[in-house]
């Protein structure tokens, strides 16, 4: 199948954006009929090359030329890409939940209406025969809402067949469905190919695209590593994983000797569920601990439960809790609030600076006591002496970069605010630290002070929990890993013998009984 | 009304890139402060000159006090719950069901003047606490919450009301009708306590002043130019000297309703400025879950805070039944919309997290000089309306305009 006609082409596309080369040159050659799957890890330039094929970004903010048969194409905007039979599936699905399957299929109406009016029958008729394609047996009027997230998917897909699509890009198609639903997904993409159908598959699931794939291009840092073709031999998840990683660790990490103690903060058998979805659990009999003086790194891709566990465990901040104990120095304890967990010494740096860890609104000095205001309070009344000593005490600690405590934290660079936020938690003295992607969208010098920074907390005694989806980071900074996927700690690895194809193989796969797979095809 | 003792948190960081602000920097995150002070002098000013003079004559500055204390102390209230980022339509109604039953606890069961006030502010909180159950504990909006009380209130204040309750306690009336009493006699034809209140107002806020820019000091941190420190306090001093001045020969002196204002003033400063409580209410406005991850229980706070206002509203209810010295079944009607436009004039933003109590008084001192100075040119109300709602508009048509140029820079 893999050696029909091209029928697209990006060549050397480059895609800058302020301070960052997202893509380099990159090429992909995609044949009629195939199953063409993209694989790299977290911020590797996949989904901005989907947005460059799909008009996101539109034509002129790139370099490079895209052919679509053979035709050069420049797309303005979505719509231009949809209309040349592109059409792309996004991770968050873009249907209208009180709306009912006929109305979501044809939402933009012009495939069923003659002069504005739509004709609702035919709409109906269409449906159905589209529901068939995609081998869904359901009533056309039922409301999106009432269907599962795995039947969503497909309806997805049958929207997209609506339009004619020529070609069908998914973007983590499976990474919200359970297995059958997710094997089920692939068996209609499978017969969708059967009938001729070019499709781009996003994953993080090697053993799908080793199942699935015709072909296979592996992005790195925004650079094309190889194509590899199923049909040529063998493709092992660990071929996969190796042009993944490839990348070598540099002198990117300050020195640090640890100082690890005992053990004072243990997590048992903690499971979780996700606050909308009934039944589906974010954490799953989860058990964990950190020492005194210890970095303990979470790894996991985007969506493996890694945030989901870290803000459940602080005060109960995410889902619903159903089971498992907190030990803090070998005692259970209650933590059923983040005022609690704050009273308990856990702190919490969320990894959406903007949404979850600042009021854009406030000063430096105002985040930085925000957290622990209570320590600079005498019967409800604020020390307004001892809020500008504390505040620039840590401005001064933790080198945060303003004319001074009274700036607004809305006009800091990226790295100035993740040490606001740093500091806001620093003051409440906790004992354990969270830190969730707590060198994301900040630059590399940066970076480097962050480590620094960490490493300096677990000097002073505390325990450390990095979260993050870059594993020389992790294997950088940390002296501990446990990986995560799907909600499961699936390992626990030292980070002085731990190399990021271990990790990565554990972080993808629960089924790491077979990790080599081997397909032919 | 301007003294601004320093309790006031640091506002308006949007505007801080502006190199208008740069160039004063000595005048901090008040900016836009300033501004709408600057606005209030100025209509004013025009209003005086319009009036040929007698918007300002002693009396009409005490009943302009008068007249316009429902709005400041709704306001208050009112933007608190804004800076929350909710809404309230529903104090209008609360005042007067309120009202009714003060009137009815004095007129039918003799109840004392001041247990009436106390009864009156209970049934504010127990009020607040009703729509703050639903807006916090049960998280349906606070705009939906509030219209619902706006239905029930007035229709309770129709239902024990119906049209009038007579209230005959003069010591209740009095409570708008009078003054401070002037047992220091007069000078000349000045009222002496309502002057030494103001010297003593004037001698607090240099004190307050100076006391923290030491403290600033002291930490080795910035203070403002000396130039712009004096002339601040010099304002500040002269503003309070003149509403002394004019106030001081009026007929009564300094009214109740002044004194109460200005002690809720001062209190509600303080609490939005240096208690937690206040800052909370910035936080979650700010960015709620920021804020519930930073351990505000942000469930409690909405519940308080619209306690808070019932309680206020409890007080309006006394305000307005003692003015007019009866209870009406229309009584407050329309007043949610003067306290929430107050708010906004006063620079509050719609999607929360910025406002300060200052700028709703003075919000609410604007609409109280353009009500008083046309009504004393004679023009006729209807047009009253318009001119309000077409200052409400432009105040924060300017406030948008300004925060985006500043955004842009």
């Amino acid at each position: 199948m893999s050696d029909g006609p091209v029928i697209l082409e990006m060549k050397s596309i480059t895609k800058e954006f302020p301070g960052v080369r997202a893509l380099d040159d990159v090429t992909m050659t995609v044949r009629r009929g195939e199953i063409h799957a993209i694989c790299g890890e977290n911020g590797a330039g996949k989904s901005t090359l989907m947005k460059v094929l799909s008009g996101v970004h539109p034509h002129g903010t790139y370099e490079g030329t895209i052919l679509l048969d053979g035709q050069d194409v420049h797309f303005a905007n979505i719509r231009a890409s949809e209309h040349a039979g592109i059409a792309i599936i996004h991770q968050e699905l873009a249907l209208i939940p009180e709306l009912s399957v006929t109305e979501n299929l044809f939402i933009g109406g012009n495939e069923v209406a003659t002069r504005g009016v739509i004709d609702w029958v035919e709409a109906r008729r269409r449906a159905i025969e589209l529901l068939a394609r995609v081998g869904l047996e359901i009533d056309p009027d039922t409301a999106i809402k009432n269907l599962g997230v795995g039947q969503q998917q497909l309806v997805e897909i049958a929207k997209a067949l609506a339009k004619d699509v020529k070609l069908l890009i998914l973007d983590e198609p499976t990474s919200a469905l359970n297995e059958d639903d997710a094997d089920n997904l692939l068996d209609i993409l499978r017969s969708l190919r059967s009938k001729g159908l070019t499709s781009i598959l996003i994953s993080h699931k090697l053993n799908e695209i080793a199942a699935i794939a015709d072909a296979i291009t592996i992005i790195r840092d925004g650079k094309t590593v190889e194509t590899l073709s199923v049909a040529d031999g063998t493709v092992t998840e660990d071929r996969m994983i190796r042009g993944m990683v490839g990348r070598t660790l540099e002198s990117r990490f300050p020195h640090h000797t640890p100082h690890i103690g005992e053990p004072f903060f243990e997590v048992r058998d903690w499971v979780v569920e996700h606050p909308q979805i009934p039944g589906r659990l974010v954490a799953k009999h989860s058990s964990f601990y950190v020492r005194q003086g210890e970095i303990v790194g979470f790894a996991g891709l985007m969506g493996a439960g890694r945030t989901e566990l870290a803000r459940s465990i602080f005060g109960r901040s995410y889902g619903t809790w159903l089971g498992g104990e907190i030990l803090i120095d070998g005692q259970p304890v209650s933590i059923p609030s983040v005022p609690a967990a704050i009273a308990h010494g856990i702190a919490y740096v969320p990894e959406d600076r903007k949404t979850l860890g600042l009021n854009l609104l406030d000063s430096i000095k105002d985040t930085i006591v925000s957290a622990g205001i209570a320590r600079i309070c005498r019967r409800g009344v604020i020390d307004l002496e001892a809020e500008d000593a504390a505040a620039e005490r840590y401005r001064t600690a933790m080198r945060i970069k303003a004319a001074s405590i009274d700036v607004g934290v809305s006009t800091l660079s990226g790295g100035n605010q993740q040490k606001v936020v740093l500091s806001k938690w620093m003051f409440t003295e906790p004992r354990l630290a969270i830190l969730d992607e707590p060198t994301r969208g900040i630059d590399v010098g940066a970076k480097y002070e962050i480590y620094g920074l960490i490493n300096e907390l677990a000097d002073q005694g505390k325990g450390v929990i990095m979260i993050s989806s870059e594993l020389p980071e992790l294997l950088g900074v940390c002296d501990r890993i446990y990986t995560v996927f799907e909600g499961q700690i699936t390992g626990e690895a030292d980070a002085r013998t731990a190399t990021q194809e271990s990790l990565m193989r554990q972080m993808t796969d629960t089924a790491t009984a077979n990790p080599t797979t081997t397909v032919t095809r | 009304m301007s003294t601004d003792l320093n309790l006031v948190p640091t506002g308006g960081p949007l505007t801080k890139n502006s190199s208008w602000r740069e160039r004063f920097g000595g005048l901090g995150g008040n900016a836009r402060q300033y501004g709408i002070f600057a606005a209030l002098v100025v209509i004013i000013l025009l209003f005086q000159g319009m009036t040929g003079g007698r918007l300002l004559y002693p009396d009409n500055v005490a009943a302009l006090i008068n007249q316009n204390a429902y709005v400041m102390v709704l306001a208050i209230g009112m933007v608190m719950v804004i800076i929350a980022g909710h809404i309230d339509l529903s104090v209008g109604s609360v005042v007067a069901t309120i009202g009714g039953v003060t009137a009815i606890s004095i007129h039918d069961w003799g109840l004392s003047w001041w247990l009436a006030v106390l009864l009156a502010l209970v049934l504010g909180a127990v009020v607040g606490a009703w729509q703050g159950f639903w807006i916090a504990y049960v998280g349906i909006p606070a705009f939906i919450v509030t219209l619902a009380g706006m239905l029930i209130f007035r229709g309770l204040a129709l239902a024990i009301v119906s049209q009038s309750i007579p209230v005959l306690d003069p010591t209740f009336n009095g409570i708008m009708a009078n003054s401070l009493p002037n047992f220091l006699g007069r000078l000349g034809d000045a009222d002496i306590l309502t002057l030494v209140i103001g010297a003593l107002l004037i001698l607090t806020t240099i004190w307050a002043q100076m006391r923290s820019r030491s403290a600033l000091r002291d930490h080795n941190l910035a203070v403002e130019a000396v130039g712009v420190f004096v002339a601040k306090i010099v304002l500040a001093a002269l503003g309070i000297g003149v509403v002394t001045w004019l106030l001081s020969r009026s007929t009564g002196g300094t009214p109740i309703a002044l004194a109460i204002c200005a002690v809720l003033i001062v209190a509600y400063t303080f609490i939005m400025g240096r208690t937690v409580f206040g800052r909370h209410i910035y936080a979650i406005g700010g960015n709620r879950q920021a804020a519930r991850l930073s351990g505000v229980s942000t469930r409690s706070v909405d519940f308080w805070i619209f306690v808070n206002i019932g309680v206020l509203a409890g007080l309006t209810g006394v305000i307005v039944t003692s003015r007019l010295g009866t209870a009406l079944a229309a009584a407050g009607n329309g007043f949610e919309l003067d306290a929430i436009a107050a708010c906004f004039i006063g620079g509050a933003a719609v999607t929360g997290g910025i406002g300060r109590i200052s700028g709703a008084i003075v919000g609410a001192l604007i609409m109280g000089v353009l009500n008083q100075g046309l009504s004393i040119m004679g023009v006729d109300p209807s047009w009253t309306q318009v001119i309000k709602g077409l200052v409400l508009l432009l105040a924060v048509a300017y406030d948008l305009v300004s925060k985006r140029r500043a955004g842009t820079q």
